[in-house]
């Protein structure tokens, strides 16, 4: 049995998952179509079995937290204690008990008295997996701060700002937008973080604030192409990442139905497609590559043909296995490291 | 631009004259560029606001975009200086709506004074970036959806200011958003004109990086692939500052 919650732009719902693959079959006062039997019909008892059916997920609805976000809701997070979970909109952080659902705790609140004032929002957040009264939270200006719950009950004031100075040969009109973070994650070991921004990923080691320890260009061939996303407004897209189990390799999503690995021991990264045509169930995927400039070598593709509409946001990684799930627009891909 | 009978008379001085229109053209391309991510900038903020959900992250990006833009316009001395009333409220934001609305209004009526910033010190930039706006003015459609009488009466009337465009974020009611509607000359939400007006309509000379302009869409559009190579020469340009 899991559990997941979901959000749909400002209500929460934690979702009961199951499986079934069993039925009881033999009942002697029903019928097989449940329909109940004569009670004055049944000669013999027999004790009821289970036998195999064809595997049914269900999801049920089992708690439904509404109404404490004023804004859209871009994270979810539940604690380690598996009693408290978060949820943060764009100005808030609010604060839950699972069981209690008429009620949150706000711990964050960035909302300004003067709105005119308002030059920066949340946009992740999450909570330490090993610390529970820990937690990070993203900005669009391309900071992450580290809140500690017992400092103080409304955690405006950070323990810790994590911010690389910026880069000024690649400073830009569209500097601070390609520096907002999509997405955070913690590593499994909770020593380190990932952050997504347009552009790359980067990983922070939690006692440096200064800058990050790695960082991984998801894909640099788009830099010169920054005034076209803005205008069509794919650089507002919000890309999540993944770590695997292990935190050796960190995974995230590009256009073109394009989804990228970063392998931190080794440094190499490989470039891999979601689609349909291009793969048939049970085959390798091949690596691709995109050709920034100059002349595109066979099987490569150029930075023009990209499909912009293509876009892989999601991504996860099992927590044990080599097994990953990949979204595209439409279709979920689960994916598995070859068995040799 | 220049007389007949002047360009006679300075004969010994073609050279310093062609060689201050190259430089010229430099400066104004990057200018014109940068006028254009600023209206692509506006257009975005105004569709923002038109939406039921209003992305709230998306909204602030585009409007720190935008006072980015004014302020490198201030530092060059290409932004002219408001009205003295509005000069007076601080907050750059403001700026944005009273001083775009108003730019091509003042132009047709001949430049004002710049008072803010000392005339000796505006005068030359101010005068030679003149010719290259007011060659702008045509592109909106004939006192269409930029129709103003003046500045003072504009404000607030056409283009919403920054703060307006929040406050309807945080209360994204649907009868909201009519009664912020009401008011707005019809015009205006003839979006077609705005944007055909706006780009890839008729324009002079050096912008020829902005010719191909697709109209903005809101939401991911497949044009982007053809816009591409088009739009190159005028990310190189924007970028390199």
């Amino acid at each position: 049995m899991t559990q997941v919650n979901t959000t749909s732009y400002k209500t929460i719902k934690l979702w009961k998952i199951s499986e079934r693959d069993k039925r009881p079959e033999g009942y002697n006062l029903k019928e097989e179509d449940g329909r109940y039997r004569d009670p004055t019909t049944v000669t013999t008892l027999r004790v009821p079995v289970f036998r195999p059916m064809d595997l049914m997920v269900e999801a049920s609805p089992r708690r439904i937290f509404a109404n404490a976000h004023t804004y859209h809701i871009n994270s979810i997070s539940i604690n380690s204690d598996y009693e408290t979970y978060l949820s943060a909109d764009d100005l808030r952080i609010n604060l839950w008990h699972l069981e209690i659902t008429d009620r949150s705790f706000n711990i964050v609140d960035i909302k300004p008295a003067n709105m005119e004032e308002l030059t920066e929002v949340i946009t992740a957040a999450e909570f330490h997996p090993n610390s529970c009264n820990t937690f990070v939270y993203s900005s669009s200006k391309g900071t992450i701060r580290l809140c500690d719950m017992r400092a103080s009950a409304l955690c405006d004031r950070h323990s810790k700002l994590f911010e690389e100075p910026e880069d000024p040969s690649n400073r830009s009109f569209f500097s601070e937008i390609i520096s907002s973070i999509s997405d955070v994650k913690f590593s499994h070991s909770g020593r380190y973080m990932m952050t997504r921004d347009y552009l790359s990923v980067k990983i922070w080691d939690l006692n440096m604030e200064n800058r990050p320890v790695e960082t991984y260009q998801v894909h640099e061939y788009l830099r010169s192409k920054l005034c076209s996303l803005y205008e069509n407004d794919c650089i507002f897209d919000k890309f999540e990442c993944c770590w695997n189990g292990s935190d050796s390799v960190v995974m995230t999503g590009s256009y073109n139905n394009f989804f990228r690995m970063f392998d931190r021991n080794t440094k190499r990264d490989i470039t891999l497609e979601a689609s349909r045509e291009n793969n048939k169930p049970r085959t390798v995927l091949k690596p691709r590559k995109v050709c920034a400039s100059g002349k595109r070598k066979k099987d490569e593709i150029s930075v023009d043909s990209l499909d912009f509409n293509k876009k892989i946001l999601h991504t996860a990684w099992h927590p044990k296995e080599n097994i990953i799930a990949v979204a595209t627009t439409n279709n979920l891909y689960i994916f598995q490291d070859k068995v040799n | 631009m220049f007389a007949r009978g002047l360009k006679r008379k300075c004969v010994g001085h073609e050279e310093d004259v062609e060689g201050a229109l190259a430089g010229l053209k430099t400066v104004s391309s990057y200018s014109l560029q940068r006028q254009s991510l600023l209206d692509m900038s506006l257009v975005k903020l105004q569709l923002c606001h038109m939406l039921v959900e209003p992305n709230l992250c998306r909204s602030v990006l585009i409007a720190n975009t935008v006072r980015q833009i004014q302020e490198e316009m201030t530092q060059d001395g290409t932004w002219r200086a408001v009205a003295p009333q509005a000069a007076e409220r601080a907050p750059l934001d403001r700026l944005v709506s009273t001083e775009i609305l108003c730019r091509a209004a003042w132009e047709q009526e001949g430049a004002h004074p710049a008072s803010g910033l000392g005339d000796s010190h505006t005068q030359g930039p101010v005068s030679d970036l003149c010719p290259v706006t007011s060659a702008q003015a045509p592109r909106h459609p004939q006192s269409g959806a930029w129709e103003m009488d003046g500045p003072r009466e504009n404000r607030g009337s056409f283009h919403k200011s920054l703060d307006q465009i929040f406050e309807t974020l945080e209360t994204k009611n649907p009868s909201c958003m009519e009664e912020l509607f009401s008011d707005v000359d019809s015009p205006y939400y003839d979006l077609d004109t705005v944007l055909t007006g706006m780009m890839g309509g008729a324009r002079p000379g050096p912008c020829e990086g902005l010719d191909g302009l697709a109209p903005a869409t809101p939401g991911p559009s497949s044009s982007c692939k053809s816009d591409l190579g088009e739009l190159d020469h005028v990310v190189e340009i924007l970028v390199e500052t």
